[in-house]
């Protein structure tokens, strides 16, 4: 097991965010939490990531306890997050902010492999790549933020809201992306408010209501399961 | 309005493209150039022919000095503001901290009667201002944006009031005596002496070259590029590695110890050292020069720093229909400064970075409103 959550709490300031979430997420896997606005997900991914400290429960990575672990050891660890919405570094060039993905890396010939690889993945960043941050659209600070991730070469990457704001033939191509990643054998786990998508790519998903976890299944599963259906696709 | 400030824009970004263009020896000469002209500056035979721009109410050297002293302060500040962007409204703190310590340990007035030569306390100083910009740093930069600049603010006024008040800093009575940095001319006479201000500016000069070599090579190593990612976005600069803590702390520290150089430096040249030199208004004024000059941008603390203290004091001994314009001095620095924030928030010198952050941030505001 790659990641594991066992009972995480999390409070901000005397508001419960979290409700005991456990969660595992394996070696190879695409897993997704879905859930509405304000269910906890993004503030999951900030306790994973080290961002917000937990109030209880533990966090296992590769089998360590990293519950207590600051942020920036966590990223050395392997785990990386692709923070949701605009959080590239805006006065930052493309290969600037690229560049700051790896910076917990020394091995020149790997960055520039892994520079190579996410210009691959990413034309538009490529085309791009001498253009602050800021100055690229949104569907481009997107893509800068998954990349920038991947530079740190991570075991596991972990993705906010991928597809947030984006027009819909954007969403099919990072969630292309997203697996095509996945492929290349990066672990991933994904927050969406797209429900549809984030489902029929991951292997497993979790639903999060309120601060708990309230189902969780394969991609599949879910995909078909008449609640999930009800509250999150869209369809009757 | 609007077409000459493009005018002027467009001009100077000519001139930022021209200087990155031209080849290498060429910005040697003009950079040779430009700070030949600095060290020559003082000497009356040559800031003769400059028509209005030496000062006519007081003493040009002096003001010199004081300028470079500014010039320092704001290079310091600047790495804390500019390249890791925290709020530090107490900066002068620092300067104050390395003053006192050379007042204290060299003066015969301490009760300490010390009384080590000047040299020997520079290090004192410096890493005194530097140990307490950790002391500072390690409870209040876990706080961000207007709490640090609020909390900075008070540790400023605890050095004053402590200046005041505690019996061995003697308030306003100070320390007097204080010695002067060694060296003598070949007739044996002191190089820094009481009357000409020179040889101290050259002095600052100097040091100021030195301290923004090491402040450039810095800021482009990791720790600079860990500084620019904190001030853009600190989470993300921690979801990328960056050890966010450390690296303010160091920003904080560093400035720190720039700041208790300057102070060191400035007692040196003073002689005498009490609370009247350490007001909240210095504080602010640095900060105003950063952001004047441009922030982020060390070319740029250099011209602001100096430009804050020039303009204020171009005004002392200027008569306009009578009204003798040094008492309004503030005023007009104040309306100075509200024009640039409105033309120009990035300052006289934008960083390239900082523009497009400011961009970004305008964007936000129109997003969210």
């Amino acid at each position: 097991m790659l990641l594991e959550i066992d009972d995480v709490s999390l409070l901000y300031g005397r508001i419960q965010a979290l409700h005991g979430i456990s969660l595992q997420v394996d070696e190879g896997e695409i897993v997704a939490l879905i859930g509405a606005n304000g269910a906890g997900k993004s503030t999951t991914m900030r306790a994973i990531s080290g961002i917000r400290p937990v109030a209880g429960g533990r966090i296992l990575f590769n089998g360590e306890d990293i519950t207590k672990l600051r942020a920036d050891l966590r990223v050395r660890r392997g785990l990386c997050q692709a923070p949701e919405g605009r959080g590239i570094f805006p006065g930052m060039t493309v290969l600037e902010n690229l560049d700051m993905g790896a910076y917990t890396r020394r091995d020149r010939a790997g960055i520039a492999q892994d520079l190579d690889r996410v210009l691959n993945l990413f034309p538009r960043l490529a085309e791009r790549r001498k253009q602050p941050g800021g100055t690229l659209s949104g569907g481009e600070q997107q893509m800068l933020a998954v990349g920038r991730a991947l530079m740190s070469r991570p075991k596991l990457l972990l993705l906010d809201e991928p597809s947030m704001g984006l027009a819909p033939m954007l969403i099919q191509q990072i969630f292309t992306i997203i697996t095509e990643i996945n492929e290349q054998g990066t672990t991933v786990l994904l927050v969406e408010q797209n429900a549809q998508q984030a489902l029929a790519r991951a292997h497993r998903a979790y639903v999060l209501e309120t601060g708990r976890i309230v189902k969780s299944g394969t991609g599949e599963e879910l995909l078909h399961d008449p609640s999930v259906k009800d509250a999150y696709l869209g369809v009757a | 309005m609007t077409t000459v400030l493009e005018k002027v824009r467009a001009g100077r970004e000519a001139a930022g493209e021209r200087w990155r263009g031209a080849p290498r020896w060429v910005r040697w000469v003009l950079l040779a150039a430009v700070i030949a002209f600095f060290y020559a500056l003082p000497n009356k035979e040559f800031y003769q022919w400059l028509g209005p721009i030496p000062t006519t109410g007081s003493n040009f050297g002096q003001v010199l000095f004081m300028m470079s002293i500014y010039v320092l302060l704001a290079v310091g500040l600047n790495i804390v503001v500019g390249f890791a962007g925290l709020l530090d409204l107490g900066y002068f703190g620092f300067f104050a901290v390395g003053a006192y310590t050379v007042a204290v340990l060299t003066s015969p007035s301490s009760d300490l009667k010390t009384v080590w030569p000047w040299l020997t306390v520079l290090p004192i100083g410096v890493a005194l201002a530097l140990v307490s910009g950790v002391l500072l740093g390690l409870p209040t930069l876990r706080l961000r944006g207007d709490y640090l600049a609020i909390v900075t603010l008070g540790f400023a006024e605890m050095i004053r009031l402590t200046a005041t008040s505690a019996g061995f800093l003697r308030g306003q009575r100070g320390f007097n005596q204080i010695p002067h940095p060694p060296g003598e001319h070949a007739d044996g006479t002191p190089i820094f002496g009481v009357l000409d201000a020179r040889p101290y500016y050259w002095l600052v000069l100097t040091l100021i070259i030195l301290v923004v070599l090491g402040v450039r090579n810095l800021t482009r190593s990791r720790v600079g590029r860990a500084w620019i990612s904190i001030r853009e976005d600190e989470d993300a600069a921690q979801l990328m590695g960056v050890p966010t803590f450390k690296f303010k702390l160091w920003a904080f520290a560093s400035g720190a110890a720039i700041g208790g150089l300057a102070g060191v430096l400035f007692a040196g040249k003073q002689n005498f050292v009490n609370n009247q030199s350490f007001e909240l208004l210095n504080s602010i004024i640095i900060l105003a020069a950063v952001i004047l000059g441009g922030s982020g941008n060390i070319l740029g603390a250099i011209v602001g720093g100096g430009l804050a203290y020039y303009l204020i004091e171009r005004f002392r001994g200027v008569e306009l229909f009578g009204i003798e314009l040094y008492e309004y001095r503030f005023m007009f620095f104040g309306l100075c400064l509200i024009v640039m924030m409105i033309y120009r928030p990035q300052g006289l010198i934008a960083n390239r970075r900082r523009a497009a952050e400011f961009k970004d941030r305008r964007k936000e505001v129109i997003v969210g409103g």
